[in-house]
């Protein structure tokens, strides 16, 4: 009798949590208005640059962002094509030029739509290169930092040493003036801009990434990993990197922002994606001339980017706030 | 203390050598040689290439151009590729004119960033704090040049003033009183500008500081002995909390030439990150390095001179 009662409670404590850590974090998520605010706003975003390339891209599109309409140069939001003199193969597909047209005649509307997907990518690709690099670095310095980098039989400094000394260059130089240099000075292609926005980025994951390992590798679960014999690699990946993610995540939520200025940033002074692709910064570069005479150029572009960054800083916040357990009530 | 201030001394130093051999490495090893800028020009001949390669180096390996830079740039020597005037003035030329921008902008920062961000912590939840978080927010996520061309469009419709540069057109020699007026309109928008991303990150971070003060033992203990709200939030709260801005005095002297770039190149100021970004579409190498160099001697500075004020004013830092 009192061994089927041992049997039951330790059954009982074996039982998993009634919630996935998954459900955990979106039943303290969901409380936080500007967040879910952000996280709608972003998933507009998302379906709206999918709408774009199905719409924009291919042999024929359904919306051409690339249609040349002289007769109708710089029209107003929302004003109708001028039929007798644009040819009907070239009238817009809606119809009317919702959001305007610009000095060419291309439709605005068609032009930002097809402009969504560089923005977004700009962000998460250079986001990504960011984050695997600063784990990578971080990881290392805060896995191996103690041993001694050696030359011949001479000790030249720890690891740590050097790593910490890279993070402090990185930081000494101005980063936007950086970028801006090496945009300029290597061929003009939306690669080129990833490759570097990533490519500077690394030191604020590195940081996270360092400190987090530095602290978790002193803790139990370590020690036990290490006495069964498990790998580094296997502590590394399986044990650490997972337990020191989240403020990685929350600062890539927040880089994404950083990252789709910094690319309109770079379009608008005219070191962007080469015409005729548009981009967000590139429309609003283009409009900077006729700023009195069609201000819709300058605002609805400004507007689009104002939405989107305030989206992912939002969310990102929001990320913070649920991931940090001192927070939680 | 002394041993502290050598061996940072010593660091800042090693750091400031590598910044400058990679922005130098970086420079030189990109495709495009500032010489062959123009080669349509029908008139810039061979040995006119020639000549121009050995007036600025660039016919030497790559090390001894280093050495043959920085030698150049301390002793004062350093020609612009572009006009062949000595880039040391070129610079400080240019940079009082940043200064005076930078030091409006960093004081209305400082001046709209402490209060809002103290009366937000202190009304924790109240609307004034859910509005200023929403603003800040906003203001970080705003592009800069759109704002600037918004607050373009607006001022030029509404006053019908003009605003682009240092000093109206036409209106030079017009007297004491108007000229440093004109001057200081001029300065209104590209400093409002440079304050608002400033503005919204500080307010922020003072609130965050207060929040945290605020919630500390000693507090609640100066409450209970009786003291009034005023007392306990601004001699007990905010002399502590006010401790980390100490660093962030260092901190302001980079966002010089990093910051401005954009807004100096739209209102047409003469400025330092004008003057970059003019080099950078000349290929005007001396000039881009001299700016790169310069700006990593500011950040090293300021982070100089933070760790030792903090250690001036937090005691509990012994070194």
């Amino acid at each position: 009798m009192t061994r089927d009662e041992g049997r039951e409670t330790r059954d009982l404590d074996f039982m998993p949590p009634e919630r996935t850590p998954f459900q955990d974090f979106w039943m303290v998520f969901k409380k936080n208005g500007m967040a879910m605010a952000g996280l709608f706003i972003l998933l507009i975003f998302f379906a709206l640059a999918i709408i774009g390339i199905i719409t924009t891209s291919g042999e024929k599109p359904l919306l051409d962002p690339h249609t040349v309409r002289l007769p109708d140069k710089l029209k107003p939001p929302l004003s109708k094509p001028t039929i007798d003199s644009v040819p009907k193969e070239n009238l817009p597909y809606l119809g009317i030029y919702l959001l305007g047209t610009d000095e060419l005649g291309r439709d605005t509307f068609t032009r930002m739509l097809q402009g969504a997907i560089v923005s977004l990518s700009v962000g998460f690709v250079a986001v990504g290169i960011s984050i695997i690099l600063g784990i990578l670095v971080g990881g290392i310095a805060g896995f191996y930092g103690e041993n001694m980098i050696k030359i011949g039989k001479y000790n030249i400094m720890t690891i740590d040493t050097l790593i910490v000394a890279l993070i402090d260059i990185q930081l000494s130089f101005p980063t936007f003036f950086l970028i801006l240099t090496v945009v300029a000075l290597l061929p003009p292609s939306i690669w080129n801009i990833m490759a570097i926005i990533g490519i500077t980025g690394w030191v604020g994951p590195a940081r996270f990434v360092r400190a987090d390992i530095l602290s978790l590798r002193e803790q139990e679960f370590i020690l036990a990993a290490k006495s069964i014999g498990a790998l580094d690699l296997r502590i590394i990946l399986l044990h650490l990197l997972p337990n020191s993610i989240a403020p990685v995540l929350v600062s890539a939520t927040i880089g994404i922002a950083t990252a789709i200025l910094t690319e309109s940033a770079l379009s608008f002074l005219g070191f962007g994606v080469p015409p005729p692709n548009a981009t967000w910064g590139n429309i609003l570069s283009d409009g900077k001339k006729y700023i009195f005479d069609a201000p819709w150029l300058t605002y609805i572009p400004g507007i689009t980017i104002l939405f989107t960054v305030l989206a992912f800083n939002l969310f990102g916040e929001g990320l913070r706030d649920t991931l940090n357990p001192k927070l939680r009530t | 203390m002394f041993v502290f201030t050598v061996k940072s001394l010593y660091k800042k130093l090693i750091t400031l050598f590598f910044v400058s051999v990679i922005s130098f490495l970086i420079i030189h090893l990109a495709p495009g040689e500032p010489s062959q800028i123009n080669p349509l020009n029908p008139r810039f001949t061979k040995d006119d290439l020639e000549r121009y390669r050995a007036a600025f180096d660039l016919d030497k390996p790559l090390h001894t151009q280093y050495l043959l830079f920085f030698k150049k740039l301390f002793t004062g020597n350093l020609k612009s590729f572009k006009d062949n005037q000595p880039v040391m003035g070129k610079i400080t030329e240019r940079f009082y004119n940043s200064l005076m921008l930078f030091i409006v902008g960093t004081i209305l920062t400082w001046c709209l960033a402490f209060p809002v961000g103290i009366h937000a912590a202190i009304k924790r939840g109240f609307t004034f704090d859910r509005w200023t978080t929403f603003l800040s927010y906003a203001l970080i996520s705003l592009p800069g040049f759109f704002l600037a061309y918004v607050m373009i469009i607006f001022v030029v419709e509404v006053f019908n003033v003009p605003v682009l540069g240092m000093r109206t057109f036409g209106r030079e020699g017009i007297g004491f009183p108007f000229t440093p007026m004109d001057k200081l309109w001029h300065l209104v928008l590209p400093s409002i500008l440079e304050a608002t991303a400033g503005i919204a990150i500080l307010s922020r971070y003072v609130r965050s500081q207060m929040l945290e003060v605020i919630g500390q033992d000693y507090i609640r203990t100066a409450k209970a002995k009786g003291l009034t709200d005023d007392e306990v939030n601004y001699n007990h709260a905010l002399k502590n909390a006010l401790l980390p801005f100490v660093t962030m005095f260092g901190m302001l002297l980079p966002g010089l030439i990093g910051g401005s770039v954009i807004i100096e190149s739209i209102f047409a100021w003469p400025g330092m990150g004008r003057m970059g970004y003019e080099a950078i579409l000349a290929r005007d190498f001396p000039i881009i390095i001299t700016l790169n160099f310069f700006s990593a001697v500011l950040v090293l500075a300021g982070t100089f001179v933070s760790d030792l004020l903090y250690m001036f004013v937090d005691p509990r830092i012994k070194l």
